[in-house]
């Protein structure tokens, strides 16, 4: 199975396992920025990390300082590996892109249909910088 | 289309004014791509909300910037930091994050960012003229400044604030664009009690329903009648930006963009009649303590106390001593007035501890406690404080806030709805 994505912000390819989430996640008191884990207990997710994985985000609620915890997380190396969005979320992103004008190595963001997540599940992912998402 | 850059901003980007001015240029063409905008707009003021340490990385961000030589390119106020630089109340920030919040403070006012560390710029002497574009950060200030000011802003978050500051540009789209300004939801408040609306404790609760009803929408709000004034506007919309998406709100007769449209008001696709129980149900849900028989602090100023609000505490404490502590945030721009004023040393001997330049639900002030409740007349503090205080809170009014702190058991009046 494999996907081409369009490609919202730009980074590094690599092979990764899949994290589906089953419902949308706000960054800003939903993920701990110093471990990447879940930590909102209302969460389907809760527990889980999101650090190292190809994350799946079907809807994102959007706190302005998610962009500071996506931040955080690259800077603790503790990021997804990439993301794959159902819809671009500008505030979330800015924290790649300032992660990228920072020189610290950033995860690309990729934007897939919900429909197209649960594919995924429980997969190893390989991931392009052009936008190719393949089970492995 | 996809976005266009003039030729002094592909210049700006490629470092003609230096290092830091590129990189806020690209932050701000990166967000205006991402955002679907097909052009970037001047901003003539900004407030920077980015200012609040959530972590080292924002430090070095932000530090970055100053080593490029950045420079915000138009007035711009700074949110609450994570320390009271003024010496007020004590913050229990440890090492090595307080040097590190130090540092992020620093690193804004190295930039050019005025030192006014307000959720209140708007009673600071920051107010947009009507119509205008402006970047803002913060999301009372935000819907304070669309809804009453009537200048255009979206809710600018982390980092895309100070890179639109020193820019002076943000990408056209959203609230920047009147169409989207227009109200898709009317909130009819005809049925409730005019008695209610009169109150204080009304504007937090009103604003709370709203922003779970309307969430990123726009609504108006009919049925009011009446000029509640800007202290009651700031609650209400702190609190609505607090239990939803809210960037922009109207009331007929009383906001400015509401007030400009005189032709019968606007229609809009859905009403919704605001009910007493609905109204009861938003307050009862502003608490997560049911029935305690102590509190352990009230917390007021969120959004900061204006000199009113300080005025009417005065008022309701009347000289008492208090049991609790009770937390008044405030900003430097009341503090002075407060200190020269001799209003400050006698409200601290009476138990009052004030915050400048931050608050207690941002920042470690208020004594660890496991249980503990908080009680509060601020629909924000509500919002945040159990998650971020570990306290329990209970909402009321500030003369109930005020007689329980005196007694240090819950005081409360029963409200009437409708």
């Amino acid at each position: 199975m494999a996907e081409r994505c369009e490609v919202l912000v730009e980074g590094s390819g690599g092979t990764a396992p899949a994290l589906i989430l089953t419902e949308p996640i706000s960054f800003w008191g939903g993920i701990d920025p110093s471990s990447g884990n879940v930590i909102n207990p209302r969460h389907p997710e809760h527990g889980i990390s999101i650090a190292g994985k190809v994350l799946f985000l079907p809807g994102t609620i959007g706190s302005s300082s998610a962009s500071a915890v996506l931040l955080e997380l690259v800077h603790a190396c503790m990021a997804p590996a990439a993301l794959v969005l159902h819809e671009p979320d500008a505030i979330l992103l800015i924290g790649l892109i300032c992660a990228r004008e920072m020189e610290w190595s950033t995860p690309p963001a990729y934007k897939l249909d919900r429909s197209r997540h649960a594919g995924f599940a429980g997969a190893q992912i390989q991931f392009s910088t052009d936008g190719e998402l393949s089970k492995t | 289309m996809s976005l266009t850059l003039t030729a002094e901003e592909r210049n700006i980007a490629a470092g003609a004014h230096g290092d830091g001015a590129a990189m806020a240029m690209r932050i701000v063409a990166d967000a205006a791509r991402l955002l679907g905008a097909k052009r970037l707009i001047p901003v003539n003021s900004a407030h920077i909300d980015g200012a609040l340490y959530h972590g080292d990385s924002g430090t070095l961000f932000a530090e970055k910037l100053v080593a490029g030589g950045a420079k915000v390119g138009v007035r711009s106020t700074l949110n609450v930091g994570a320390l009271d630089l003024t010496g007020c109340a004590q913050i229990r920030l440890a090492e090595p994050q307080r040097d590190m919040a130090r540092r992020m403070m620093d690193a804004y006012t190295a930039m050019g960012c005025e030192a006014s560390w307000t959720c209140a710029p708007y009673q600071a002497g920051h107010r947009p003229e009507f119509g205008t574009d402006v970047a803002w950060g913060e999301s009372n200030a935000v819907v304070f400044c669309n809804s009453v000011l009537g200048a255009r802003t979206n809710r600018y978050g982390d980092f895309l604030d100070i890179a639109c500051a020193i820019s002076a540009r943000a990408p056209e789209v959203g609230l920047h664009l009147p169409a989207n300004r227009l109200p898709s939801l009317t909130l009819d408040c005809r049925d409730l009690d005019r008695a209610f609306l009169a109150q204080d404790i009304a504007w937090p609760v009103l604003g709370s329903l709203y922003g779970r009803l309307v969430g990123d929408a726009v609504g108006i709000v009919t049925g009011i009648g009446f000029d509640p004034g800007e202290d009651n506007l700031k609650a209400f919309g702190a609190a609505a930006a607090s239990s939803g998406a809210v960037g922009l709100f109207h009331i007929d007769g009383v906001t400015p963009e509401a007030r400009h449209h005189k032709t019968g008001g606007w229609q809009t696709s859905e009403t919704i009649a605001v009910t007493p129980a609905m109204i009861a149900d938003a307050q009862s849900r502003l608490s997560t303590s049911i029935k305690p028989d102590r509190i352990d602090a009230v917390a007021i100023g969120s959004p900061h106390l204006s000199i009113d609000e300080f005025r009417q505490l005065e008022r309701a404490l009347a000289g008492r001593k208090l049991a609790v502590p009770l937390y008044a945030c405030t900003g430097r721009h009341v503090l002075g007035w407060l200190t020269e004023s001799g209003w400050r040393e006698a409200l601290e001997a009476l138990g009052v501890i004030v915050v400048a330049d931050t608050c207690v639900v941002v920042t470690p002030i208020m004594r660890e406690m496991a249980g503990g409740v908080l009680m509060t007349n601020s629909g924000k503090f509500a919002h945040y404080g159990p998650g971020n205080t570990g306290y329990d809170v209970l909402f009321a009014s500030l003369e109930d806030c005020v007689e329980s702190a005196v007694s240090g058991r819950p005081s409360l009046h029963r409200v009437q709805h409708g």
